[in-house]
């Protein structure tokens, strides 16, 4: 209603204005001989044409009649929509006590709920069953109502509603449909009740609520209302964040939400180690055997690590849990708390968003349609390596459009195959060679000759145009007028992170690089932090930047979670990626390492020795990442197969450190087929001092050695 | 060298054993062991554990992290002759808890009690490991996370 009269006051003045020029310039038509203009009126806004000929008159009569018309139509949307809005807003009120979570009024009123739920709270100790005062639920009860008091005020809106009167018919509602109100009603109730003048119903009642909550329907989902420490995202940086808590926090209570049915994996061997495996049931199992014949699991823990939700408000030493299949959708900053898209609502004290990214598509496929788009594979999560293992077992060619690091380890993953089945496997994207944003050419060239040796059919150089599905075979047609024919497509061309909550929680959104812009404390705003693939953040070394590698997921992770416990510790700790193409190429890097940047490589000959195979036999561990944090090698394992002799040829290009430099300091560093050498090299550029001969740098890395 | 680019941008060199066999010159920035930004190793300089220790791994994070970091802290403060003696029933705890998660603790715990404490051990679901990254479960390998104070701060966690 409100709305209408400060739709009118807009439209007035330029109603009247749009009049008043009408007079004037019906006036002045009538002065031809170029006498001054009648007055204009003090309220008037935009000036005509003083004294202006006809057709000038004309246009300017259409632009203010254009502009009224529109200003009319602006207001009536409005209008309509405020209306709209509003009703949808009362029909959310209204439905909401039906949910039974919250009906309880404004929140500074924080009596009123306590008032309103203590009546909740009585008639529930009614239909318990068991009011047993289990001594265990006596520990929990001081901790939770705590953490829950929170809750009722945090969690209600502001309705215009009446304070006390829904309340009553809500514990009606509440005894109906026993366990699923009961149990959602029952944090605010304890909550409530323990803080509730009425001291003595107060404490054998959280004992019984709380004891009822551990024994509620276990079919029933229930979700915490209130948390310590929320993370969103599943992934590896959420998991480094609650393991960090966790060490930091004693009996901190984290709880993870996800959109995914899975509990915290790793991703690398989703597209490495998986599909080297010997095991028929490796897509159940997700478990991989490496080179020394370890075998683990993708998933960072089994399910007897965590905690369910449930129990999360109550267990005596915290724990973390994990909330699958649910996604958050809305973040209120300034309440403290989000929304999933079931409605509920949880809020938290501190909070992680490490939601990572979705995978880019061509925009190609997007528009070739359904045909084109069931036979695309956008590679990034459990079921879509469940997928792709399938479909490559039944089709005859499989074609790989992006030649970076996934790219190119899926090709090469799947060359492998092709050498048992018959499957063609085709690697096209637009740069000169594999890792080509990576690596300086020569490398690059290099690595896609050995690409190629997996049996991968590389096409450089390739932009495609259009894609289309004749006869049940995709066909690709590049920029160049090549046309490629295949049976499915693996789209690996980048990763678009996540900012889905950027809008509600007001967080700002990186324009260069994508993802939340944090600082270089990986803090967004004052509860709020982001870790992993959805954060730029600012490096103080680097620069700003944003990394989707999985170290990075973890050290950020780490230091984010230390920072959720009080840490203010920047990122300093440098993270480091690898990639293994096949047995022969291998290499760790450091820092920023784009191939536009100068680079200086110092290369020594290659034995057979020089292979990630030979490392990982050497130093006894499983894989090369982990081998990293010995400080000296074990003694050196006799390596059990006889690869063969590397030819040292001048364009050979064996073992060697690469330096990446901008403005003559090294900002990147990659370690060719040279192990365990990852800690100088993250020295050297936590230095950043420029140095004057790289090969003397070089030589700290001693690569001719093992 | 690529002819298309300027011949400047990326240089390759070539050396042999000999033409690095000499040290080098190159200077570095001495290190210094209480930066605070910097990854701290098992002992932090004030004398405390550092529980985030990637050489724990997730032992002092999992269901039976009060337990252990209680057992473990005794250890370390533990001033009697026989370091730890005194400790006997925080041991005790932890073991029974570690006991009903068979599949985070296996059952070579035995070996830990022998060690200065359990966190040399870790389990094979890799709950703690030093890289806990994508490390291979290190069920037996003493050298994987040993927490004694000669575990240089520097070298202690480079992978992840």
């Amino acid at each position: 209603m409100l709305k209408c009269r400060t739709a009118w006051k807009k439209l007035a003045p330029l109603a009247r204005a749009s009049s008043t020029v009408c007079r004037q310039n019906v006036r002045r038509t009538g002065l031809t001989n170029g006498r001054i203009p009648a007055l204009v009126p003090a309220a008037h806004m935009s000036t005509g044409p003083a004294g202006g000929g006809g057709g000038e008159n004309r246009l300017y009569f259409a632009l203010v009649g254009a502009a009224f018309v529109a200003t009319g139509i602006y207001a009536y949307r409005t209008v309509k929509g405020d209306k709209q809005r509003y009703q949808e807003r009362i029909d959310e009120i209204s439905s909401r006590p039906s949910k039974a979570t919250e009906s309880d009024p404004e929140p500074p009123a924080a009596e009123a709920p306590e008032t309103a739920a203590v009546e909740a709270a009585e008639p529930e100790a009614v239909p318990e069953p068991e009011p047993q005062a289990a001594p265990s639920a006596e520990e929990p009860s001081p901790s939770a109502p705590d953490a829950e008091a929170a809750a009722p005020s945090e969690t209600t809106e502001p309705p215009p509603a009446e304070p006390s009167a829904p309340s009553e018919p809500s514990p009606a509602d509440l005894t109906e449909p026993p366990p699923a109100p009961v149990v959602e009603s029952e944090p605010p109730a304890a909550a409530a009740a323990a803080e509730s003048p009425a001291a003595e119903p107060a404490e054998p009642q959280p004992e019984v609520v709380a004891e009822s909550a551990v024994e509620a329907v276990p079919a029933l989902p229930k979700v915490p209302s209130h948390t310590p420490y929320l993370l969103i995202g599943g992934g590896t940086a959420s998991f480094a964040a609650a393991r960090s808590i966790r060490a930091r926090d004693p009996n901190a209570k984290v709880l993870i939400v996800t959109d995914e049915p899975d509990l915290p994996y790793m991703r690398p061997p989703l597209s490495k180690e998986l599909w080297f495996s010997d095991d028929p049931s490796v897509t159940d199992t997700l478990r991989f055997k490496q080179w020394n014949g370890k075998e683990r699991s993708i998933y960072f823990q089994p399910a007897s690590f965590y905690i369910s939700p449930e129990e999360l408000d109550s267990a005596e030493n915290g724990g973390v849990a994990v909330l699958t299949g649910k996604k958050v959708v809305h973040m209120d900053v300034r309440g403290n708390k989000v929304k999933l898209d079931d409605e509920t609502e949880i809020s938290y004290d501190k909070c992680l968003i490490a939601t990572g990214g979705v995978p880019r598509n061509l925009q190609v496929i997007e528009r070739a349609g359904d045909e084109v788009m069931k036979r695309t594979t956008l590679f990034r999560k459990i079921e879509d390596f469940k997928a792709l293992d399938k479909v490559s077992r039944n089709i005859q060619s499989v074609t790989i459009i992006g030649g970076g690091f996934l790219g190119s380890e899926l090709a090469c993953a799947l060359g492998r195959r092709s050498n048992e089945s018959d499957l063609e496997v085709i690697q096209m994207f637009p740069e000169k060679g594999n890792m080509g944003k990576v690596l300086p050419e020569y490398l690059s060239n290099w690595t896609t000759a050995k690409v190629k040796r997996e049996g991968v059919k590389v096409i450089a150089e390739a932009l495609v145009k259009s894609v289309t599905c004749k006869d049940d075979k995709l066909e690709i047609q590049l920029k160049d007028g090549r046309l490629v024919k295949t049976d499915h497509i693996v789209a690996a061309v980048g990763l678009e992170p996540n900012v889905d909550l950027a809008k509600s929680a007001g967080l700002e959104v990186d324009s260069d690089f994508g993802g939340y812009r944090v600082n270089a404390e990986l803090q967004a705003r004052s509860n709020i932090w982001v870790a992993g693939d959805a954060a730029c953040f600012y490096d103080i070394r680097l620069g700003r930047r944003r990394v989707e590698h999985h170290d990075h997921a973890v050290v950020s992770g780490r230091l984010a979670g230390e920072n959720m416990t009080g840490a203010n510790k920047p990122y300093w700790h440098q993270s480091m990626f690898w990639s293994d193409l096949g047995p022969d190429v291998g290499y760790e890097a450091i820092g920023i390492v784009d191939s536009s940047l100068p680079t200086v490589g110092v290369f020594a000959k290659a034995t057979a020795k020089d292979t990630p195979k030979a490392a990982t036999e050497e130093s006894g561990t499983g894989i090369r990442s982990e081998s990293e944090t010995e400080d000296t090698a074990v003694s050196p394992v006799a390596s059990s197969l006889p690869a063969p002799v590397v030819q040292q040829n001048k364009d050979d290009y064996g073992k060697g450190v690469i330096f990446y430099l901008r403005d003559k300091v090294v900002v990147g560093i990659i370690l060719w087929n040279v192990f365990n050498r990852m800690p100088i090299a993250r020295k050297i550029i936590k230095d950043g001092e420029e140095h004057a001969d790289l090969n003397e740098v070089a030589k700290l890395f001693n690569i001719h050695e093992d | 060298m690529s002819p298309s680019e300027s011949p400047c941008k990326d240089r390759i060199i070539f050396v042999t054993r000999e033409d690095h066999e000499t040290p080098s010159n190159a200077e570095l920035i001495a290190e210094d062991p209480d930066d605070p930004y910097e990854e701290q190793g098992l002992i932090l300089p004030n004398g405390d554990i550092n529980w985030n220790c990637p050489c724990l791994g997730g032992m002092a994070s999992g269901p039976c992290g009060s337990q252990f970091k209680e057992a473990f802290s005794c250890f370390h403060y533990s001033k009697e002759e026989v370091k730890g003696s005194e400790c006997i029933d925080n041991f005790r705890n932890m073991q029974e808890c570690m006991q009903r998660y068979p599949e985070l603790y296996p059952q070579e715990e035995d070996k830990a009690e022998s060690n200065s404490g359990s966190a040399s051990d870790p389990p094979t679901e890799g709950s703690a490991l030093p890289s806990e990254t994508d490390s291979a479960p290190a069920s037996s390998e003493p050298e994987s996370a040993v927490p004694s104070d000669s575990m240089s701060p520097t070298d202690d966690q480079t992978a992840s």
